[in-house]
């Protein structure tokens, strides 16, 4: 069942990767990477690496695609004039392609490779791959882990530090300043007698009148 | 409790003895999903007829009341009438994807009910990482919108799903925060253990033993956060009917439409079912054990819990108006993901004192 489960999920991969390059629509070749992780995904789970099968559908479909999608959504992109020059740099990309083809073989083929003999360890019951790789990353790891976390916070700053601009023309809140503001601030209230004597008033018309 | 989960294997020994492992699995499994999706429907069902009357009655108004005793059968009512209703596709929509839409938003609303156990033993999967299944899970609902949005090829629809994707992942990092601080506390990513580590503790297992209160910023991140994530108000700016006439829903109708009210009821609870088993301790009774039948851990409780919670959601949407969108982002960002920063921060220099209550 784990076999066969392996080949469907192995068949989706390959065709929604090919999709991804060959799709029409930016939408639908983002949609279709999409449909790779997943299924990658799936296959580390048929391996019983939930963790990390877990991960990368919260990481990579759940925060990353849906970020890519909403740019790729969001710009008007012309595919027919970027596919023109597809088969001018075919040549290129195509050795580019076959020398990574060739290499890769090479490896896999080595005899230090072993691939044919390669099993992976079945997982003993009760075996909880989460609290395991927490171990070894917050243990054996801790150095590289903390590195890679500063790491990243420091890409993650430079990101917003370089395209942090505030224009001076714009007008924004400032909700501390809305929230502290008081009645008083707003309202004037003024003091004034709710009618202005008779008197005066038959004074003017009179006056109107003579003039 | 022991003969009641043997009980409950026994359908699974028939079944193993009859067809194979590997058939039986798939028929327990089967038949368990039927037994979880099947009350859950009908619980969005009678959920939205709740909605109505209760925010009639919040109201003065008397809300649905014509159709059978008490209104009770306006839901089945109004489902037959989204089924009969002409599914419109809109001339310029790019129809694969028009019908996809609905269904990736219903699809992870149903699925994420896989790992919340209503009781020890009864739950579809009892899998160590089910608190990151249940995030990982939840945040692929946004492409459902963001897909309908895009495929309905109207500017109202793209705005929707724009502010929904937007508004989905900021408050998915708040959420994310607050779940952490219960993961240090459980030491577990299993939702029944989870559960379970609440009935232990100084006060042995009633209300004072539960993360609400040890945790209780967290809580109201949580559940203000879940609000924010099936887009109910007062964080509806999604649907905006004032600005953007419902958003991604608006060229839908019929069936298509009702997929995305179903997953947005279904959300509702389970938002309340997870609050509930995280920080409200479940199935277990808010007294000591120690008085006889009070004290017992129920599924009753379970129910009462949710119930609650829901009541709630309902309870927000008679009373505050909606937020305008950057403050909902300002308070996403600037407020909530402190808020937690610091409160994990106090957990974790907690629980490595002497006075730690998780031991």
């Amino acid at each position: 069942m784990t076999l066969a489960l392996f080949y469907l999920f192995a068949a989706i991969l390959v065709l929604a990767a090919l999709r991804v390059v060959t799709a029409r629509n930016p939408v639908h070749a983002a949609l279709s990477l999409v449909l790779c992780f997943f299924t990658a995904a799936m296959l580390w789970m048929l391996i019983k690496a939930e963790f990390l099968a877990i991960s990368l559908v919260l990481i990579y479909v759940g925060a990353v695609m849906v970020l890519f999608l909403f740019v790729v959504m969001m710009l008007d992109i012309n595919f027919e004039s970027l596919r023109k020059g597809f088969w001018r740099f075919f040549p290129v990309a195509g050795t580019v392609a076959a020398i990574m083809l060739g290499e890769m073989l090479l490896v896999l083929t080595s005899r230090y490779a072993n691939l044919s003999a390669a099993r992976l360890p079945e997982p003993a019951a009760g075996f909880n791959s989460a609290k395991a790789l927490g171990k070894l990353l917050y243990t054996e790891y801790f150095l590289p882990f903390q590195l890679a976390a500063v790491l990243l916070l420091v890409g993650m700053i430079a990101a917003i530090a370089l395209t942090h601009r505030q224009r001076k023309n714009t007008k924004f809140q400032d909700p501390a300043d809305q929230v502290a503001v008081k009645a008083a601030d707003r309202v004037v209230v003024l003091k004034m007698e709710a009618e202005k004597p008779a008197h005066a008033e038959t004074d003017t018309t009179h006056t109107g009148e003579k003039a | 409790m022991m003969e009641l989960q043997q009980l409950l294997q026994l359908p699974l020994q028939l079944m193993t003895q009859y067809l194979g492992t590997d058939l039986a699995f798939v028929g327990w499994s089967l038949l368990k999903i039927v037994c979880v999706i099947g009350p859950l429907m009908g619980g969005v069902a009678y959920l939205t007829l709740a909605e109505r009357k209760i925010i009639g009655m919040m109201q003065i108004r008397i809300g649905p009341n014509r159709v059978g005793p008490f209104g009770l059968l306006q839901p089945v009512v109004d489902g037959v009438k989204l089924v009969l209703k002409e599914i419109i596709t809109p001339s310029a929509a790019n129809t694969g994807l028009f019908y996809l839409g609905p269904a990736m938003v219903m699809i992870p609303a149903m699925a994420a009910w896989a790992v919340v156990p209503f009781y020890p033993g009864f739950v579809v999967a009892d899998i160590n990482v089910g608190l990151l299944y249940i995030m990982a899970i939840t945040s692929m609902g946004i492409y459902g919108v963001i897909i309908s949005g895009w495929a309905s090829n109207s500017k109202y629809a793209f705005l929707g799903a724009m502010r929904a994707a937007a508004q989905v992942i900021s408050y998915e990092l708040a959420m994310g925060f607050a779940l952490i601080g219960v993961m240090m506390v459980s030491g577990s990513l299993n939702l029944t253990e989870i559960v379970e580590q609440q009935g232990r503790g100084i006060a042995g297992g009633s209300i004072l033993s539960w993360n609400l209160i040890p945790l209780a910023p967290l809580f109201v991140v949580y559940f203000v956060s879940g609000l924010a994530e099936t887009n109910r108000c007062p964080f509806d700016v999604v649907e905006g009917e004032s600005e953007i006439v419902a958003g991604h829903m608006i060229e839908y109708s019929g069936m298509t439409f009702a997929q995305f009210f179903l997953a947005e009821y279904a959300n509702m609870i389970l938002i309340s079912a997870m609050a509930s088993v995280l920080f409200l301790g479940g199935w277990l009774s808010p007294f000591p054990a120690s008085i006889p039948v009070l004290g017992a851990p129920c599924f009753l409780w379970w129910v009462a819990k949710v119930a609650f919670l829901l009541f709630c959601f309902l309870w927000f949407r008679a009373t505050f108006p909606r937020y305008r969108y950057d403050q909902l982002m300002r308070l996403g960002w600037k407020v909530f993901i402190p808020v937690t920063l610091v409160w994990i921060v106090l957990i974790g220099a907690w629980m490595q004192t002497p006075f730690s209550i998780w031991k």
